[in-house]
């Protein structure tokens, strides 16, 4: 590779108006973080752009760490030369031989410092015509060309940009606030944080256990789930609540169709608890509109009357199918499917109500202790904290 | 042994097995200890266990630059060039019956291919030139369009020859019916391999070759590639191998991988002046003749013969003075008759029957080295008065 830098270029964080120094400050923290490991790189901050000195560091390497981190529209690389004609016809010439697999280019040149003698127009001419010269199998289209050739002449030096790559998009993680996600340990739910996260904020999990029923197999599948979509950014607290007695007490009295619904309800209420001590403003779930009994509209409602915190639902409007997708992408299909039981799963109803009401619902509450249970199992929660540093250092010293 | 000059061990038959690190003893010895419980367990203690193996084999991908799910843990060198060969042969019998393989396998490969040909499989052994390689254009030639698999090593265990897998791999991979499977038993750690987009779909890689404990190996299989187990069971191993999985064996060698691989690349260079100070030294020995090709071989083997001398006699006066060389592989040497890979060569046979192999780690230093050269020259010149 021929390049001597990248340019990364911010989303929509670049509309933020006055905020906008904030998103950016986040977003080189995060890009410091993903790329530590290659000590050679030297980052500085602009404007409009974060520019990466490769110093002979792998470049697509590179790339493809900036590809995971939100809030980065895209990459290009570049290279620099001085701002004479002859400096800049070279390095054109040198970026499109790197960019073996173009057949067609365009040059599209600009002067930031309109001292220099040669209008832009003319430029595109004048340095096409050298590639052109220089390069038979070459040829011109400006309507779609394989490889765009972007000039930029400065007041002391010229970029010259080659291939361009594309970014996650998004907002950088964190700068949108605190989430609480409701993580099951299905499909569903892990793509709901990875697009909460992809919106730019930082997430906290909720997982509900119900040992001896549920194993530490269900529970080492949380952890990694989390592991994953920390993976894209950020911190990940996950909070387990343990949910036996809960469970047990809703099968005590609660008939068995609206078992569900009101095991709900207290996830819900735990949630919010756990959301307000975190300073969680906002719960995920990884609902989708219909998919199972606790998802229909009559559920939601019913569900959604214990608690007033806004709930992003990402997913709702969104087919199994997509969201399988998604979840293959972000590696976390795979997690999911192992076959561990949940606490979602053991106490499963043969038909659970799909419309249930919120008047039946508080009628089956009122034999229940409510707010004691849900303060016994805010006290028990156990919590763990994910960062890129925390890896696996449990066995570390035996392998 | 008492007075005598060279009490302390020399120990030049790393390419039959090595010392285990004593890091990799105290892993299987705490791994036996603190996580004997079944990994397939449901209980937590089980499920600790799962975790390690999950660690374990995350480790020992990232140090092979494959994912975790394409390592399989084996019993060793045999059982992964078993479970690769016969287990492709019988996954894909319907595809096609042709097998191209070499005349200088190991055993462990070798004996599998005669056991598919007993079965109804076409073998293509490939012959080696004089430097015992197969030539790419052979290669070419017994290629065909009912080819179902390809099995090479990648370095000789006999003479450490380099045989032309990349080449062949990316020749392959215009091919993706067919299976492409690599012994790296004596090329890990000693000559880089990458496996990624190599064309390589399955490679054998042995714990005991690079001090980890015997029992221990891995079989790298390539997602989507299908394989016929050996072992019937509880489909542990994704699938592949069955039976209770070996786990203070397994971090053991995990440990034995990364502890060598960070020593690789010191340790590649100082294999390559040791080998050049065996050559010098070999060659300036009166009737020696050396097996070893100076290019295109791995720095820890060097094979050579004395005119005169029969390799056993020699390999037995070396050991009076506790230096330890061998005359082939281990796995065969006690068959009868000279090494089928010399031969192979075009070595004569009487010339083949005087050699041995000098095999060497990255724990064997220039001093040994020197102390070997005088006592086999020394060795070499009583022997030749003896014989004579």
């Amino acid at each position: 590779m021929i390049y001597d830098y990248l340019v990364v270029r911010f989303g929509e964080i670049a509309i933020k108006g006055k905020n906008k120094k904030k998103f950016v400050l986040k977003l080189e923290d995060d890009v410091r973080e993903k790329l530590a490991e290659f000590s050679k790189l030297s980052i500085k901050r602009h404007f409009d752009d974060l520019e990466i000195q490769l110093n002979g560091e792998d470049t697509d390497r590179v790339i493809g760490r900036l590809q995971r981190i939100f809030g980065i529209q895209n990459i290009s690389a570049a290279i620099k030369t001085e701002n004479t004609l002859d400096a800049i016809k070279e390095g054109v010439l040198q970026v499109v031989r790197a960019e073996k697999d173009a057949k067609t280019f365009k040059i599209a040149a600009r002067r930031k410092d309109k001292r220099f003698p040669i209008r832009s127009a003319e430029l595109n001419q004048e340095i096409g015509g050298y590639v052109l010269k220089n390069n038979e199998n070459m040829r011109v289209d400006v309507h779609h060309p394989d490889l765009k050739v972007r000039i930029e002449i400065g007041y002391y030096e010229t970029r010259i940009y080659g291939r361009e790559y594309q970014g996650a998009g998004g907002l950088p993680v964190g700068s949108s606030g605190k989430v609480m996600l409701m993580l099951s340990g299905g499909i569903d739910s892990p793509v709901a944080g990875y697009l909460i996260a992809k919106r730019g904020a930082l997430i906290e999990a909720i997982h509900f256990q119900s040992p001896p029923y549920t194993s530490d197999r269900a529970k080492q599948k949380v952890i990694d789930l989390c592991r994953q979509i920390q993976s894209f950014g950020g911190r990940l607290k996950l909070h387990l609540v343990p949910f036996t007695k809960i469970q047990l007490a809703i099968r005590d009295v609660v008939p068995e169709d609206y078992r569900i619904t009101i095991m709900r309800r207290f996830m819900f209420r735990i949630a919010e608890k756990a959301a307000e001590r975190s300073k969680a403003l906002a719960l995920a779930t990884g609902e989708s509109l219909g998919q199972v009994a606790s998802q229909t509209v009559e559920s939601m409602n019913t569900i959604n009357q214990v608690t007033n915190l806004p709930i992003l639902r990402p997913l709702i409007a969104m087919d199994k199918l997509e969201i399988s997708r998604i979840a293959k992408d972000i590696d976390t299909y795979e997690i999911s499917i192992r076959p561990y039981e949940d606490c979602c799963t053991i106490f499963l109803p043969k038909a659970p109500r799909t419309r249930p009401d919120r008047i039946h619902a508080e009628r089956f509450e009122s034999h229940l202790d409510v707010d004691a249970l849900v303060n016994e199992a805010l006290e028990g929660i156990e919590q763990l904290t994910f960062t890129s540093g925390t890896d696996q250092a449990a066995f570390s010293e035996l392998l | 042994m008492k007075g005598e000059r060279y009490i302390l061990m020399i120990y030049l038959d790393n390419s039959a097995t090595t010392k285990p690190y004593p890091e990799v003893l105290e892993t299987y010895r705490k791994v036996s200890e603190q996580y004997f419980a079944n990994p397939s367990s449901l209980h937590s203690l089980g499920g600790k266990s799962e975790a390690l193996l999950a660690q374990s084999r995350q480790q020992a991908s990232s140090l092979i630059g494959v994912d975790p799910k394409e390592v399989i843990f084996t019993s060793g060198g045999t059982e992964g060039n078993n479970l690769a060969i016969k287990g492709a042969a019988f996954a894909y019998r319907n595809r096609g019956k042709h097998l191209i393989t070499t005349d200088v396998e190991h055993a462990s490969a070798h004996n599998a291919f005669h056991q598919l040909e007993e079965l109804g499989f076409e073998v293509t052994y490939l012959p080696v030139d004089r430097e015992g390689r197969v030539s790419f254009q052979d290669f070419q030639e017994a290629f065909r369009k009912d080819t179902i698999l390809v099995s090479i090593m990648h370095v000789n265990n006999e003479v450490g020859t380099i045989q032309p897998v990349n080449q062949i791999g990316d020749f392959l991979k215009q091919y993706p019916t067919t299976v492409f499977h690599v012994d790296h038993v004596q090329g890990f750690t000693k000559v880089p391999l990458s496996l990624a987009k190599s064309g390589i779909d399955l490679c054998t890689i042995s714990g005991h070759k690079i001090h980890g404990p015997k029992g221990t190996g891995l079989l790298y299989v390539r997602q989507g590639t299908m394989l016929s187990p050996l072992f019937s069971g509880g489909g542990q191993e994704a699938g592949h191998r069955s039976g209770t999985e070996n786990l203070p064996g397994i971090c053991a060698m995990v440990r034995a991988m990364r502890m060598t691989r960070e020593k690789e690349e010191e340790g590649i260079a100082h294999l390559m002046q040791l080998r050049d100070r065996l050559f010098s030294g070999l060659s300036a020995i009166q009737d020696a003749v050396i097996h070893t090709p100076r290019e295109g071989a791995s720095p820890h083997i060097v094979n050579v013969s004395f005119r005169g001398i029969k390799s056993e006699v020699l390999v037995h006066a070396l050991e009076k003075k506790s230096i330890y060389v061998s005359t082939k592989s281990a796995c065969s040497s006690k068959d009868n008759g000279a090494s089928t890979v010399l031969l192979g060569m075009g070595i004569p046979e009487d010339e083949a029957g005087q050699a041995i192999r000098i095999s060497m780690a990255y724990e064997n230093t220039m001093d040994e080295l020197a102390t070997f050269l005088d006592v086999l020259r020394q060795t070499v010149n009583d022997l030749k008065i003896v014989m004579r």
